[in-house]
């Protein structure tokens, strides 16, 4: 018996596939670093925001992500599915790319995404060609109108953006693992790297990580912790995990004693 | 002209080309919405600003 | 649906719907070996915090009946966590044993001769105010297969009686188009229990020698179509024995799994029917089941589908039942008789199999309560 090894774990999304499933945020370090950091992430993916330009200033983000990368423009900034959609459209137009992350984020206060808003905007864009992936709360109900309506993915929030208080959600995430057929990718909250290993050992697809890797004292080095920990946990999702031993009691007398024949 | 919310002179330039250039815009970095409609990227050179134009000129930052 | 296998020919009227559930269940059918499974799966798979379908397989395969008491064991707290001490209680209707079909193993089929017959709406209501007599909340209103003795009006008719009168209806009548359903749902059913009897396609074609039931995916398909038409509940079986029953286990918990997947909102339950000699069809019970076969696919339902509702039928003998309610099992049926017009009417006609419970309506709560548990008449309030 062989047994399977990393090479034969692909990862499909949007008709593309992917060996590494760990995504990195771009946000909240210097894009000096940015070749660094992503060649330690070992990340294929990459999400950006879009912004109004300003003339002159510190250089395109652009021109310092390796070519190759598959650029995961996000929604951020909507309010509302019509500011999403055109958000998306704006986005294509600059990637050439069809991958959208729809965050629509109605709360100031807590950045908590408004699952409703995402549905109506995924039904647009899944029409118009985009791969849609939906940043969410996790919700199994919104989780199933938004597959219905349309989405590659389901990208439910560990924790609120750039909190990184771990997996609060972790319950709520494997309900959508065990009953949403779409890859479930963690997005927001994640704080450390034995977090991502936790999602990923859960069955999640991908871990998407932004500001635990952007607030380190080394970004690049916590970028490869990341890379490590998601590869980590998809293994132990693979193998199986072990038993763990319970501390009930045995039944003092059998339960099955009453059979016949 | 309005440009991302701001007034601005278009100068000579009367294609979004010609502006994008003479702001010191990288039209290959950006992408324009004009009078909310979005502007292919390949339609620059044809594309006619004037003053009563109303365009938003978009960019990638970093984002999580 | 269009099913990528042989199946005798849809006949005139029988809807056709889209789904792929009938060909994904076959197709997982096809690669479950029940005796290539090791101890060490079935292992794993009691671990496991969620049962996938591969531990599903394992827990019904031979190599699990060591581990019978820690599935017991397991699927009781499960069934604690999820039903609490309820045990619902109904009994069945028959309304008519005319039927078409040609099942080799049943007391109804078309070739047999027996005493047939038929209640009239004063018929019904005589039985339905027999049965409500006893307390019961829950009726399961049962027909054999003649559109021509008991049409969907016939049928429509008896629900609006039985609605007047129960919390609970349902319906194991043939298999029904949709907007047949949706009348039937109008008129006051809660649930219909369509069993499949065998999963295998050629098996099926076997035991099923003539009349509508021979159209295996008209038959798979009724469960989506009565959640289509908006009924609450679907249940699911295989008649064991039939044929292979680990198999046919494997592919009703898979059925019933796929349309909770697709259907969110149905309420599924499992019922679990086994052989038993009846008057003309002996020779036909192609492979006994024992008791300990029997509860073990009934912790597997428990296992897979924690949520999901299970009951106990009238066929097996009182104390395995009043031991199965305790371990898995969450509706049993009281005061039963299989025999048209055995409550109280005129009419009077032959079974559709024997019963080994016979026990009547206080003497099941009786029971019930003597293990702790907690009858439970009605679960929900129309309205």
């Amino acid at each position: 018996m062989s047994l399977p090894t990393v090479a034969d774990d692909a990862f499909e999304l949007g008709g593309k596939t992917f060996r590494s499933r760990f995504i990195l945020g771009s946000g909240k370090f210097s894009l000096d670093l940015m070749q660094t950091v992503v060649a330690h992430a070992g990340t294929e993916i990459v999400t950006l925001a879009l912004r109004r330009a300003n003339v002159g200033g510190p250089g395109n983000i652009l021109d310092h992500i390796p070519a190759g990368l598959t650029l995961l423009p996000n929604t951020s900034g909507a309010r509302n599915a019509d500011e999403a959609i055109r958000i998306a459209r704006l986005a294509r137009e600059l990637t050439g790319g069809n991958f959208v992350k729809l965050e629509v984020i109605p709360d100031a206060k807590y950045l908590l995404p408004d699952n409703a808003e995402t549905i109506r905007a995924i039904e647009v864009l899944a029409r118009e060609g985009f791969v849609a992936l939906p940043y969410m709360q996790p919700d199994l109900v919104a989780a199933r109108a938004m597959r219905d309506a349309g989405a590659a993915a389901i990208m439910p929030l560990a924790a609120p953006i750039g909190s990184n208080r771990g997996l609060t959600t972790r319950d709520m995430i494997a309900i959508l693992i065990a009953e949403i057929d779409l890859p479930i990718i963690v997005d927001a909250g994640i704080g450390r790297p034995s977090e991502a290993c936790e999602a990923m050992e859960m069955g999640c697809a991908a871990v998407m990580a932004n500001t635990a890797v952007a607030t380190a004292g080394n970004v690049a080095l916590m970028a490869e912790a990341f890379a490590a920990a998601v590869a980590a946990g998809r293994l132990a999702a693979r193998a199986g995990l072990g038993r763990r031993l319970t501390s009930g009691a045995e039944a003092s007398s059998p339960l099955t004693g009453f059979l016949r024949n | 002209m309005q440009v991302n919310g701001e007034p601005m002179s278009r100068g000579q330039a009367t294609t979004l080309a010609a502006f994008l250039e003479a702001a010191d815009f990288v039209a290959a970095r950006v992408v324009v919405e004009r009078n909310g409609a979005i502007v292919p990227r390949a339609a620059y050179a044809d594309t006619p600003v004037g003053d009563d134009d109303v365009l938003e000129i978009l960019f990638f930052v970093g984002g999580g | 649906m269009t099913m990528s296998f042989a199946h005798a020919p849809y006949q005139a009227g029988m809807e056709v719907i889209t789904s792929d559930i009938g060909d994904q269940i076959l197709a997982r059918l096809a690669d479950y070996q029940p005796e290539a499974t090791a101890e060490a799966d079935v292992a794993r798979a009691l671990a496991a915090d969620r049962l996938d379908v591969g531990d599903f397989g394992a827990l019904l395969s031979p190599a699990a009946r060591p581990f019978l008491e820690a599935m017991a064991a397991r699927a009781r707290t499960e069934r604690r966590r999820h039903f609490g001490n309820a045990v619902s209680l109904f009994t069945p209707l028959y309304l008519s044993n005319h039927c078409r079909n040609g099942c080799v193993y049943c007391g109804f089929s078309a070739g047999n001769t027996i005493r047939r017959a038929h209640l009239d709406g004063a018929g019904i209501e005589r039985e339905l105010d027999a049965i409500a007599a006893t307390g019961l909340q829950d009726v399961l209103l049962l027909t054999g297969e003649s559109r021509a003795m008991s049409d969907v009006d016939y049928i429509g008719a008896a629900v609006k009686l039985a609605a007047r009168r129960f919390a609970v209806v349902g319906i194991e009548v043939y298999p029904l188009n949709t907007d047949e359903y949706a009348y039937l749902r109008q008129c006051g059913a809660d649930y219909v229990c369509v069993f499949q009897e065998t999963y295998d396609p050629a098996r099926y074609l076997e035991v099923h020698a003539r009349g509508p039931k021979r159209v295996y995916p008209y038959r798979l398909d009724a469960q989506e179509r009565a959640l289509r038409a908006g009924l609450r509940g679907v249940a699911f079986a295989a008649l064991l024995g039939l044929a292979d029953f680990r198999r046919d286990a494997f592919a009703t918990g898979l059925h019933a799994h796929l349309i909770g997947r697709a259907y969110p909102r149905a309420e599924i339950s499992f019922s679990l029917p086994r052989l038993r000699p009846h008057v003309r069809n002996a020779a036909e019970n192609a492979g006994e089941v024992h008791e300990a076969e029997l509860l073990q696919v009934m912790l597997a339902y428990r296992l897979f589908m924690p949520h999901a509702g299970m009951t106990i039928s009238s066929r097996e003998r009182a104390g395995f039942r009043d031991h199965v309610i305790d371990l898995c099992a969450t509706k049993m049926s009281a005061g039963v008789r299989v025999d048209i017009g055995g409550h109280d009417a005129d009419e009077k006609g032959d079974g559709q199999f024997e019963i080994a419970d016979d026990r009547d309506v206080a003497a099941v709560h009786a029971a019930i309560v003597g293990r702790g548990l907690e009858p439970v008449y009605r679960d929900h309030v129309r309205v």
